[in-house]
């Protein structure tokens, strides 16, 4: 019997995730030995900080190219800006949970379980400030992403995927308001994400079964070169593909997405729209372009339709909605169409649109969502569209950012969406799939009816007694907010700055 | 074409347009605050133009190479099209600088009493100012951009200006009908631009001028005709004159400055400017000359049936700027023919018109000559100046008319074969046309028994700011013709082709000039003896032709029935085609969307079983899918 060796781990490539989940961790203790007044802020400045510093790291590793961890993990220039750029979303998410001041106690419920309802819920509701806790579950869900983008091995990403989404099931259910709203939603994201799991440790095992191994090297080589009839390997990707696609809400996997960014806290949806984006795509794009790039991407068809349904059906279904945040979740799930895009534009230049469309409509859809925390009545936010009438006249500043943003996603000229589009259009016409592009556009076209009817709405109708007031934001929605708006124009002025950081990450170590 | 350094006060040729443009720029700007001195501000601005202009004008005479070129940026510069913000002080353009400013001047002075009661007194002096900046910017750019800037300066200002009153819905009709025939000869001079850079890859004056000799015939005709169209549009040419005797809605100033004097001509300078591409291709020369012969004789023809004073000088100056064109087509040493008659033209036309103007001042503004008579006893500096006016423009000996005008028909006649008694006898035909007219309007309105409306008793003298620019304007209309005819082509000719040998025409000069005169005399003898008793208060019934004329020769009714009613009937179906056809494919598609997305939605129950199933459903077509896909029934 050999002796196990321990492995050799490059603890500087990997000191980002470990910062992470040392600082969740960490927030555990906080949880149980510092008084309840002082949690909030120490928590707080415990998430910022570690979220800060996994950041600083990230950047001072820009340059690192290794796998590590018996090739478990790959810290290469994809992995690296992904997890930047997840740092970078998650610190502007961490504001808008951190935000108190929009009401009493913050978005989150103060003892999630506490029978809806019941007399201690409504003293609760009252006065009790909310759950700390949601500081290191999110560390956790951060941490668990940084891990999935470079998982260099599918075990290591199925675990990674559980890490991550184990607490974003949590976080759904926490929310102050509409408490059964949100634990519905909870419990619908849990139940369909594990089965979604399923599938794809499923074509673990199915791939595990073809190749023998299930690192992406091995993947990579026994797919180029092995002689024995592929259908496993085949199924196994579907399979990977799908518990992918799943997290990713790509139709026909997006049922989810509507109920569960309407369900859960605000914050929360901002979190999951801008990072869980990132991560999901980011292991889909090692996945697809380490693993199974030997397989001369000949599956692109089957994967297109998908992209084609994701950006039709999403735009479609965007027009009849009446809630704000199902309007922006079918969009999410259109954008997850045109972010397929340009992952099946192969080759760098795809790796690159994909990686600055992520970062670009992260900052976007958080600071859309930073809006929809401040648009409220006696009874919290007021999602239903008929209430945003003439809020162009009660709070120019606010409907105009709103403004901004939406012509963001419709991708108008001199905002980040527009270059985010082109980018992937013009990969996907490199790649040689025209067809994608033109479907991407028709949908695009649906899409900005949707958008524009909300700006025409804010704009041009009269203010009811219904029309809600625009709270005054607290420094850190206010920051979010800003940060957001400023990306969005930042990136649509002077795409450079990162288009030139993204063309020179787009390549994976094996 | 050799450039002279742009050094000491040459260098400031570009103050010329400065002045006005920041005087306009201040009028317009300040507002009210100006209304006190806005006035002389104004007056000020084109006087600092003139002296700057003169000063110049010496200094430019001094030099061997009577050219300077003076480029002050890079107006366009985006990959080869390169276009500077360059101006060209050369013989050509510096007599324009004077015509526009010196008579400019004048009737800046005269405009001060003519608006003293107009609230927009200020405005329109901003107006003024702005036109005489694009004017010199216009005839001043040294690349055909420029000019075009400038002659969109100039339509911008005509617009303005016509519309003045612009509360009055005839003079804001006007307006738009100049606006919008100017436009129709815009497009083609703007297209002409076009072309020029397509072929030659360049617009300056000078590289154009020698690149057109490589080019082919046709597209110098092409090129020609657009510039043409554009020429013709500015100066009311045939078939687009329409708009300006309506443009005669302005003040009587605006008629005098742009619809008599400079803007007008633009057309004239523009063509004389490209002299090598017109004479490069005699098709194109040969249509030029039928323009002017055709418009002349419309304009005189129109201008006898007419009633209102200005209307009759309005189609006087259509039929006067016909002679230059019928110059410029003719080529070589007509060239400079032209450009002498536009600058008398320029002094008794204006005088005419500010002559108008004073006449209406005394008569509330009536404008019907058919209501006044017997005005000579009441306004002797009007009567005086008028008369000098107009025994110029029938070219009567030795007043400039004759000097200018009488050389045009003679060159006419020098053309070979048949064309020589076309366009020799429209000229000559045109010459006794415009003596009848004229002699009409002048005896009608001076002379006879007085059939003023009641409302008038004494007519009165207008004051000394409008008599001084009268005298100084019919100066120049005794004196300028022989001064000018015997100086201004030899100045010219480094610019304009030089004169040649006296050719040999159908008839002899001395033949031409005896008849030319004779035509003047009885044309004016017979309108003398016709009118001398005055004429009937109302419109009479008259024969086909002066019907006709009185109805302009149809060309609204043309115009009405050939563009417009087309046109609106067009918009009409375009208009039915939008909102049924465009509207209701668009309006499907949306309700189309609007009711899948309905449908999509039901799909969306909210219970976790039916999402469990939709995911199956995928999962299995997806899987099959790459099952199939490498099973090899896809492909």
């Amino acid at each position: 019997m050999e002796d196990l060796k321990a492995p050799s781990i490059d603890y500087a490539a990997v000191a980002p995730i470990l910062i992470l989940f040392g600082a969740a961790c960490l927030g555990v203790v906080v949880e149980a030995f510092v008084p309840r007044r002082a949690r909030h802020a120490v928590q707080l400045t415990l998430a910022l900080l570690a979220t800060l510093a996994g950041l600083v790291v990230v950047i001072t590793q820009a340059s690192t190219r290794v796998t590590t961890a018996v090739g478990a993990l790959a810290i290469d220039g994809p992995a690296v800006f992904l997890q930047g750029a997840i740092l970078v979303l998650a610190l502007v998410s961490l504001l808008l949970m951190g935000e108190r001041k929009l009401e009493p106690g913050g978005a989150f419920v103060p003892q999630a379980a506490i029978t809806v309802g019941s007399e201690a819920d409504e003293r609760q509701a009252a006065r009790a400030p909310g759950l700390t806790e949601v500081y290191p579950i999110s560390l956790f869900a951060i941490a668990g992403m940084l891990l999935f983008v470079a998982a260099n091995d599918l075990l290591t990403m199925f675990i990674a995927l559980e890490v991550f989404s184990l607490p974003l099931y949590l976080l759904c259910a926490l929310a102050r308001r509409r408490r059964l709203l949100s634990q519905e939603a909870a419990l619908k994201y849990f139940l369909l994400g594990s089965y979604a799991s399923a599938f794809f440790l499923f074509g673990v095992a199915l791939v595990y079964g073809f190749v023998g191994a299930v690192d992406l090297a091995s993947i990579h080589t026994a797919a180029a070169e092995s002689d024995r009839d592929p259908l496993l390997l085949y199924a196994g990707l579907a399979l990977l593909s799908i518990g992918l696609l799943f997290k990713t809400a790509a139709v026909p996997f997006h049922v989810w997405t509507p109920d569960v960014y309407q369900g859960a806290p605000t914050p929360v949806t901002a979190f999951m729209a801008a990072c869980t984006k990132v991560a999901a795509f980011g292991a889909l794009l090692r996945v697809l372009y380490v693993g199974f790039n030997g397989l001369s991407w000949d599956f692109t068809p089957i994967l297109g339709v998908v992209a084609v349904l994701t950006m039709i059906i999403g735009a479609v279904l965007a027009v009849t909605q009446t809630d704000i945040k199902r309007l922006l979740a079918y969009s999410s799930i259109a954008n997850a169409g045109y972010l397929l895009v340009g992952v099946l534009a192969s080759g760098e230049r795809g790796l690159a649109s994909t990686m600055f469309y992520l970062v670009a409509y992260g900052f976007s859809v958080l600071a859309a969502f930073a809006v929809v925390t401040l648009v409220r009545d006696a009874d919290g936010e007021a999602g239903h569209l008929s209430r945003w009438a003439g809020l162009g006249r009660r709070s120019p500043l606010i409907a105009g950012l709103f403004t901004f943003i939406l012509l963001a996603f419709a991708g108008i000229p001199l905002t980040s969406g527009f270059i985010s589009k082109f980018a992937v259009f013009a990969a996907a016409m490199e790649g040689g799939q025209t067809w994608l592009v033109i479907a991407g556009v028709i949908s695009s076209i649906v899409l900005a009816f949707p958008y524009l009817r909300v700006v025409v709405m804010m704009w041009l109708s009269d203010p009811s007694d219904a029309t809600p007031t625009v709270s005054v934001p607290g420094v850190l929605t206010t920051a979010a907010l800003a940060i957001g708006v400023a990306m969005t124009l930042l990136l649509g002025v002077a795409p450079s700055l990162l288009l030139d950081l993204t063309t020179g990450a787009a390549e994976f170590v094996q | 074409m050799e450039y002279a350094q742009a050094t000491g006060l040459l260098g400031n040729v570009w103050l010329l347009v400065a002045i006005p443009l920041a005087s306009a720029a201040l009028l317009l700007l300040l507002g009210r605050r100006a209304d006190r001195w806005g006035h002389w501000l104004g007056v000020l601005a084109p006087a600092a133009s003139f002296v700057l202009g003169l000063v110049l004008f010496a200094q430019l005479s001094g030099l061997e190479n009577k050219s300077v070129e003076l480029s002050l940026w890079d107006f366009i510069d985006v990959f080869s099209f390169k276009v500077d913000f360059g101006l060209l002080y050369d013989p050509l353009s510096a007599i324009f600088v004077l015509l526009i400013t010196g008579v400019g001047s004048l009737i800046h002075v005269y405009a001060v009493e003519y608006m003293r009661h107009d609230e927009g007194r200020r405005r329109f002096f901003g107006y003024f100012n702005l036109f005489v900046a694009a004017m010199l910017l216009l005839v001043l750019g040294n690349n055909y951009v420029m000019l075009y800037v400038g002659w969109e300066g100039v339509g911008l200002a005509s617009y303005l200006l016509i519309s003045f009153w612009y509360t009055r819905p005839a003079a804001a009709t006007a307006g738009k009908k100049a606006f919008l025939m100017n436009r129709v000869g815009d497009a083609g001079f703007a297209i002409a631009i076009f072309a020029m850079f397509a072929a030659l890859g360049t617009t300056q004056y000078d590289e154009v001028f020698n690149g057109v000799g490589a080019l082919s015939s046709g597209l110098v005709l092409a090129i020609g005709l657009l510039l043409l169209l554009g020429a013709c549009g500015k100066s009311g040419q045939f078939p687009l004159q329409a708009w300006l005797p309506d443009a005669m809605e302005g003040p009587t100033p605006v008629s005098a400055l742009i619809h008599a004097a400079t803007m007008v001509t633009a057309g004239v300078y523009l063509i004389a400017r490209s002299n090598p591409v017109f004479s490069a291709n005699e098709t194109l020369q040969t249509v030029v000359v039928s323009i002017g012969a055709l418009t002349l004789v419309i304009g005189c023809i129109i201008g006898c049936a007419k009633d209102d004073i200005k209307r009759v000088l309005a189609w006087s100056t259509v039929s006067q700027i016909g002679y230059m064109f019928l110059g410029v087509g003719l080529g070589g040493g007509a060239y400079a023919l032209a450009i002498v008659h536009l600058l008398a033209h320029g002094f008794f036309k204006a005088g005419l018109f500010l002559g108008a103007g004073s006449v209406m001042h005394g008569m509330h503004d009536q404008t019907d000559i058919r209501r006044f008579g017997g005005l000579a006893k009441h306004m002797r500096i009007t009567w005086a100046t008028f008369g000098l006016g107009w025994l110029a423009i029938i070219g009567m000996f030795p007043f400039s008319g004759f000097f200018s005008k009488e050389p045009i028909i003679a060159a006419a006649f020098e053309r070979e074969g048949w064309t020589a008694w076309l366009f020799g006898g429209a000229a000559l035909l045109g010459a006794a046309l415009t003596a009848f007219y004229m002699t009409r309007l002048f005896v009608l309105t001076f002379h006879g028994k007085p059939r003023w409306t009641e409302d008038i008793k004494h007519p009165h003298e207008s004051p000394a700011l409008m008599t001084i620019p009268l005298i100084l304007l019919a100066v120049g209309s005794v004196g300028a013709g022989f001064l000018l005819s015997t100086s201004v082509p030899d100045w010219l000719t480094p610019v304009l082709p030089e004169h040649g040998e006296e050719a040999h025409g159908v008839l002899s000069h001395t033949v031409i000039t005896i008849l030319s005169l004779l035509v003047t005399v009885l044309g004016a003898g017979g309108a003398w003896l016709l009118f001398r008793n005055g004429t009937q208060e109302q419109e009479q019934p008259a024969g086909v032709l002066v019907t006709a004329a009185r109805r302009n020769l149809y060309a609204d009714s043309f115009n009405e029935w050939v563009f417009e009613r087309p046109g609106i009937y067009l918009t009409r179906a375009l208009v039915f085609l939008d909102n049924r056809g465009i509207d209701g494919l668009v309006n499907g598609l949306a309700a189309a969307v609007g009711g899948g997305s309905s449908r999509l939605r039901r799909t969306q129950t909210g219970f976790v079983r039916s999402y469990a199933m939709s995911i199956l459903t995928g999962a299995l077509v997806v899987t099959a899918a790459f099952v199939a896909l490498q099973l090899g029934w896809l492909v």
